[in-house]
């Protein structure tokens, strides 16, 4: 799978909370992940949403995701039109959270990509390329689990496809 | 201890690293999680659930509903539970990591997970408990099993005598600080030693509760006498502890000391911003919080009324308090707990997350400070990104309110 955007990276990198990623004040009121989409990422640039592109990335530092458990964070990410999220690490529960839902996460050095950065994510032979900066980083594969979940198009079609847990 | 429960639950010698698909004994949503959930499970063509015996629900994070769609949330959530047949803990009977072992669901030996970051609260009692998002809880009502990873594990050795006015609540403050928000991510930590035994399981609690603010799995202490005496009280059910053996590996062993511990704080606006509370002194709080999973239980309130008997809250400042459940709430009334912090000024408010996760309660105003005994400080938490939130000891947050401004416990006890 082929993956083309531009790199959406806010002014604070690390430990992006799920707080940040979509704040309790909407997760409580919205059902429609469309309209929480809209929120995404608010409380660190409330123009976050009105720059994405369809297909955009997300970037960012150490411990991407952290705090709380709520699914509506990468809800809010995927319906943002956000095809993968790259960070240094992500916090677990976003971790599970955004495979069962189908949303890759990348692990990988993120200090050379800038906000605007055009990049294009090789997820088949594992490779990350800068095209502004001109430059190709290694991805690690997903562990077998991971991928057969993304394969599938996350949990809730792999429990429709399989009745149950077959990974 | 995670290797053993996780093998138990699976049929395999698992060991640190392996994916196993487990058999859980246990599991909670609340009602910020609950909703989405409900509808994965109908996306996932679910019928009935595995055993409605082994889930329960509980409406605490925003409850009563402050508006139209927190009622559409919880409508969905009764009217399952009632399909279903699960266990519903509507308004008011607490917070789900008070009512799930309070109630006797869980116990020593347990895999238990929940749709709430939290859910590593009841690894203080022996339980392999973690949180999880909402299609993974649905997943687990409709087979009854989950995945996991096994993590490695971190423990923390905890010895010394505890001074005067320093609490659980300190010393996990203080672990934060020093090992940051990321320094446990995907591992389960273990906390042991005399410093923890000589803590209530109320006050292990606390403990466990936090471990996820430095991003771990599970929050792990042994089953000592306070534990199975504990569990006899809450639980008619039969457990089977876990204890690591004498040889185990861990990944890291932290010793720590609590003997010259000074009470700690958590600075905006993240949980390992911590310093000692004599940086801070003095900084005046418009708002003091005590209250939810980490601070809610009944000998938090008796600290933070020991502290307030007597006394008046400062002009500038409120106190709200929240107490972790109904029971807990019924338990301070008999004791003149409420009576003493209401005649101090404090306010108390129904039994649940209250104010913790910004949907009501007691939304703070745009640069007003406020000191609470949650478990998270991020910008916004609140439901205001524009105040700040400092976090402490119950015993910290009484002191403080009573002067108006940041305070140390010690000269009030």
């Amino acid at each position: 799978m082929l993956l083309k955007g531009s790199a959406r990276k806010t002014k604070v990198v690390d430990d992006i909370n799920t707080d940040y990623i979509i704040s309790g004040r909407y997760k409580f009121k919205i059902q429609d992940p469309y309209e929480l989409a809209k929120h995404v990422m608010e409380d660190l640039d409330p123009e976050f949403y009105s720059k994405i592109k369809k297909g955009d990335f997300i970037v960012a530092g150490r411990n991407f995701g952290c705090g709380s458990s709520r699914e509506q964070a990468p809800m809010a990410i995927k319906y943002a039109g956000i095809s993968a999220v790259i960070a240094k690490s992500f916090a677990r529960i976003f971790y599970r959270n955004c495979f069962n839902l189908g949303l890759p996460l990348i692990e990988c050095d993120t200090d050379n990509i800038n906000d605007g950065d055009e990049l294009e994510l090789d997820l088949d032979a594992g490779k990350l390329k800068n095209k502004t900066k001109d430059f190709e980083v290694a991805v690690n594969p997903f562990p077998q689990t991971m991928q057969t979940l993304l394969n599938d198009g996350g949990l809730v079609e792999h429990f429709k496809k399989h009745g149950g847990f077959k990974l | 201890m995670s290797e053993k429960i996780l093998s138990m639950h699976s049929g395999k010698d698992a060991r640190a690293g392996e994916i196993v698909i487990a058999d859980l004994d246990f599991m909670i949503g609340q009602d910020g999680t609950s909703g989405v959930a409900i509808d994965v499970f109908n996306k996932m063509e679910g019928k009935k659930v595995f055993d409605p015996s082994k889930i329960a629900i509980i409406i605490d994070h925003s409850s009563p509903s402050p508006n139209e769609g927190v009622s559409a949330i919880h409508k969905k959530i009764r009217d399952f539970s009632k399909t279903q047949g699960i266990n519903l803990f509507d308004i008011g009977c607490g917070v789900c990591h008070q009512i799930a072992p309070e109630t006797g669901f869980v116990g020593p030996g347990n895999l238990v997970i929940g749709a709430d970051s939290h859910t590593c609260t009841y690894g203080a009692i022996n339980v392999f408990s973690t949180g999880i998002g909402s299609t993974d809880l649905a997943a687990g009502m409709i087979s009854g099993k989950l995945w996991f990873k096994l993590p490695e594990t971190i423990k923390f050795e905890v010895s010394g005598k505890w001074p005067k006015g320093v609490y659980s609540k300190d010393l996990i403050l203080k672990i934060i600080g020093d090992i940051g928000a990321d320094g446990a991510t995907y591992m389960a930590a273990e906390f042991d030693g005399p410093a923890i035994e000589a803590l209530s399981v109320d006050a292990r609690f606390t403990i466990s509760n936090m471990a996820i603010e430095m991003g771990a799995k599970a929050g792990l202490m042994k089953a000592d006498k306070k534990t199975i005496d504990w569990t006899k009280k809450h639980s008619k059910k039969v457990f089977s502890p876990v204890e690591s053996d004498k040889d185990a590996k861990f990944a890291k062993t932290v010793h720590i000391d609590v003997s010259g511990l000074s009470p700690q704080i958590a600075k905006p606006h993240t949980v390992d911003n911590v310093s000692p509370i004599e940086a801070v002194e003095g900084l005046e709080i418009q708002q003091g919080f005590i209250g939810t999973c980490t601070n809610g239980r009944l000998e938090d309130l008796e600290i933070a009324a020991s502290v307030l008997k007597g006394k008046k809250i400062s002009r500038n400042c409120r106190l709200i308090v929240a107490p972790a459940s109904k029971n807990i709430f019924l338990e301070a009334m008999k004791n003149g707990i409420v009576q003493t912090i209401m005649d101090a000024g404090g306010v108390f408010v129904t039994p649940g997350c209250g104010p913790c996760v910004g949907t009501h309660n007691g939304v703070p105003s745009d640069g007003e400070k406020v000191l609470s005994t949650a478990n998270r400080n991020f910008k916004g938490r609140m439901g205001n990104n524009k105040a700040e939130i400092y976090l402490g000891s119950p015993a910290t947050v009484a002191a403080s309110v009573i002067e108006g401004k940041i305070t140390d416990p010690r000269k009030y006890i």
